[in-house]
């Protein structure tokens, strides 16, 4: 769905993303796991077009991405960001249906579409006409998650979006965000730090380091195959080398 | 576009002088003001009707606007003519026909004098010049500790103190410029000792003072006349003959009875005129309240219109300076530079474009409320949360729906608190335009200090006041009305 091409983004001095190649297929889900700075957010940031490669192309279903076709691509996509990124002038339900209002969905379309939606991520309608300061973090979340979903796009791109949710949400949040990637069967990136919830929520890991790809597969394949010596221990630091996932049951 | 606005709309407030085809303008002193009225009920009892700019603020503003045609004919005095306002011509002016002969070229004319000489003096109170045994102005000399406070007019001018004090050798302590009306308060208050007056001001026997005798003979002659455009003539013969015939009919004794009347007997400079031309009271009057109505609806024409322009203006070039920070840098710059112009500098500045009236009051207006309606909507627009534009352009939604459903609302606050801070200062400011003959709250604040009625002074101030708050407060409500605040989790 989305392929990178030996693309660089630098922020100055600091190399963001160095010179990378990285196809995600369709209906792969797969996570960006790495520390802060390893250039995971800004490789979303580029599939979106909200950061330009210095050199490199990125293509989204095979055409590059270009000024003229950036904004339909952004339409097919939905992105959600760690503190969810709502509009705090708008209501929930408005929030959620801005991108219907804009392609001019009538209003029973719109009402029909969030109702399914709030089933899906299990948010209570009574909700949808507060504004986004008057919810829970986990709430919040599953409102952008929504928003994300309201034109069923064929990705999902979610920048570290349990990220800032206390544990118990963030648990149970983990468990219904991977249903829903089950029943929708939608391509999706995550990118997240904890190996932990990239390891249950996506098929497949990319872990990343000072904007390279250190290492690609599943979370066994790293485990077993570390095929550097910071694969090895960045797995080790996660608590994980040896130990297992087995209390969440692996995919 | 503020411009074509201003200029459009600017005959709105001069309601009254639009129906007038001829217009005398006077200086904000109240002998001008009575030499106006007199000129109007001479041209009246001949049939002619003459509007009247009032109390316009200074010699070079009237000059200006009857060059510019804006006016047809005001009261001058030799002195201040040759001195200040033909300054800069190159040969010697003394006589009447070498004065108008500097004026041909200007389209002006100077008819012949009325009669009387205003010329300039000094004066103090009479208990104090007793008890020193001052009786002319070399006498001050020894009293370096006298406070002296003078129009600023008169500080400036080079037939005023610079000259006066080389010629007498003074060097008191203590000098400052002053409103000549405030003058009289402090002297009152013996904050100041010593002021420059006119030699038919009322104000002499009033506050009961002593003039000194100028034996160096350093003022020059200050007689008064009508000077007009030398078009009148021929564009209304009837109103020449009717200025033409206060030529030498006004005594200085005439002239003292006339400022007395008003300052001291509270009449109206057009009865006090209409008197000394025998004729009938004006019917009437405006009551105070028609007076405040009237003033109000002048002011909010001001400040109305000024501020829309200023809006449609501002806030796309706030919005443009938002997205492109080299442009951003320089519009904030010049609208920067804009608002540190001393206000009523930059309302004489609009003379020379504009004429007077309303037209440059807007337009100066206009310029002062640009600024903090920029600012805040550059500071708004890029103010938001990095996270929240970038979830705007992640939905896809093109640069027009970003600016009107997310960038704009989240920067109305901030947008409208610039708002609100322009028409607060729009309404005080706009009490200034009175000066350059705009209306407005300024007007009764500029006759009030004139006549030293304090009543008149609050009919202007009080309801300025008022004005702002009510400014303020709807703004205040307005935002509510618009609903959402930014609260934390």
């Amino acid at each position: 769905m989305f392929s990178l091409h030996n693309v660089e983004k630098r922020f100055g001095d600091l190399v963001a993303v160095a010179g990378i190649d990285l196809n995600v297929p369709v209906g792969t889900t797969l996570a960006l796991i790495g520390a802060s700075g390893s250039g995971k957010s800004t490789v979303l940031r580029l599939m979106l077009g909200l950061e330009q490669p210095d050199s490199g192309e990125v293509r989204f279903a095979g055409d590059p991405v270009t000024d003229q076709n950036i904004e339909r691509i952004r339409q097919s996509v939905g992105y959600v960001i760690q503190e969810g990124g709502l509009f705090p002038h708008l209501s929930t339900r408005d929030n959620i249906a801005l991108l219907a209002r804009h392609q001019g969905w009538d209003h029973e379309r719109q009402r029909q579409r969030i109702e399914q939606l709030c089933e899906l991520t299990h948010f209570p309608s009574s909700g949808l006409a507060r504004r986004p300061a008057q919810l829970s973090g986990g709430q919040r979340q599953r409102v952008a998650l929504m928003r994300a979903l309201m034109l069923d796009p064929e990705v999902l791109l979610m920048d570290e979006p349990l990220g800032a949710l206390d544990p118990l949400i963030r648990f149970e949040l983990q468990n219904e965000l991977r249903d829903v990637f089950g029943r929708l069967n939608k391509t999706v990136v995550l990118v997240t730090h904890d190996l932990n919830e990239a390891n249950f929520l996506a098929s497949e890991l990319v872990l990343m380091r000072d904007g390279g790809i250190e290492q690609r597969g599943d979370l066994d394949g790293l485990r077993n195959a570390p095929a550097t010596d910071f694969v090895a221990h960045f797995l080790r630091a996660q608590h994980l080398m040896g130990d297992s996932d087995d209390d969440r049951g692996s995919n | 576009m503020g411009f074509a606005v201003a200029a459009a709309l600017c005959g709105a407030s001069s309601l009254a002088l639009a129906e007038a085809e001829f217009v005398v303008g006077s200086k904000s002193f109240t002998e001008s003001v009575v030499l106006a009225e007199l000129a109007r009920k001479a041209a009246e009892r001949d049939g002619v009707e003459l509007g009247h700019h009032r109390e316009l603020g200074g010699s070079r503003i009237l000059f200006e606007a009857l060059k510019q045609g804006e006016i047809d004919v005001y009261p001058e005095y030799t002195g201040t003519l040759i001195h200040e306002l033909l300054a800069s011509t190159a040969s010697e002016i003394r006589t009447h026909a070498e004065i108008n002969h500097a004026l041909e070229p200007l389209g002006l004319q100077a008819l012949a004098p009325l009669g009387f000489e205003n010329t300039y003096a000094l004066g103090l109170k009479r208990e104090k010049a007793d008890e020193l045994g001052l009786a002319s102005i070399s006498d001050l000399a020894s009293h370096p500790a006298l406070k002296f406070g003078f129009s600023s007019e008169f500080m400036d001018r080079e037939d005023g103190w610079p000259g006066l004090s080389q010629r007498y050798g003074l060097a008191p302590d203590w000098v400052r410029g002053m409103d000549h009306d405030l003058a009289y308060r402090a002297l009152e208050s013996d904050e100041i000792h010593v002021l420059d007056l006119y030699s038919t001001d009322a104000d002499i026997a009033y506050y009961n003072l002593t003039t000194l005798k100028d034996d160096r003979r350093f003022f020059p002659e200050y007689k008064a006349f009508f000077i007009v455009r030398s078009d009148l003539r021929t564009r209304s013969p009837k109103l020449m003959r009717a200025l033409e015939s206060l030529s030498g009919a006004v005594s200085e004794e005439a002239m003292v009875a006339m400022n007395a009347r008003v300052k001291l007997d509270r009449e109206s400079e057009a009865n006090s005129a209409a008197a000394f031309l025998g004729m009938q009271n004006e019917a009437g009057g405006d009551t105070r309240f028609d007076r405040i109505v009237a003033t109000t609806f002048d002011h909010l024409t001001l400040v109305a219109i000024s501020l829309f322009a200023a809006i449609a203006v501002a806030i796309p070039l706030g919005i443009a300076a938002a997205r492109l920070p080299g442009l951003g840098a320089t519009v904030l710059a010049v609208t920067g530079v804009l608002q540190t112009l001393p206000s009523l500098a930059l309302f004489v500045f609009m003379i020379p474009l504009f004429g007077i009236g309303a037209a440059p009051a807007i337009v100066a207006l206009f310029l002062y409320s640009l600024l903090p309606i920029v600012r805040n909507t550059h500071a708004g627009l890029t103010g938001i949360d990095p996270a929240l534009r970038d979830s705007a352009m992640a939905l896809g939604l093109p640069p027009a729906r970003r600016l009107a459903w997310i960038e704009l609302p989240l920067a109305s606050h901030s947008i409208l608190a610039g708002i609100k801070t322009a028409a607060v200062i729009n309404v005080g400011t706009a009490t200034l335009a009175a000066l350059i003959g705009a209306g407005g709250y300024g007007q009764p604040i500029l006759t009030g200090i004139r006549l030293d009625d304090t009543s008149l002074i609050l009919e202007g101030a009080v309801p300025a006041a008022v004005l702002a708050l009510l400014a303020q407060s709807a703004f205040n409500q307005f935002e509510r009305w618009l609903g959402w605040e930014i609260s934390g989790d």
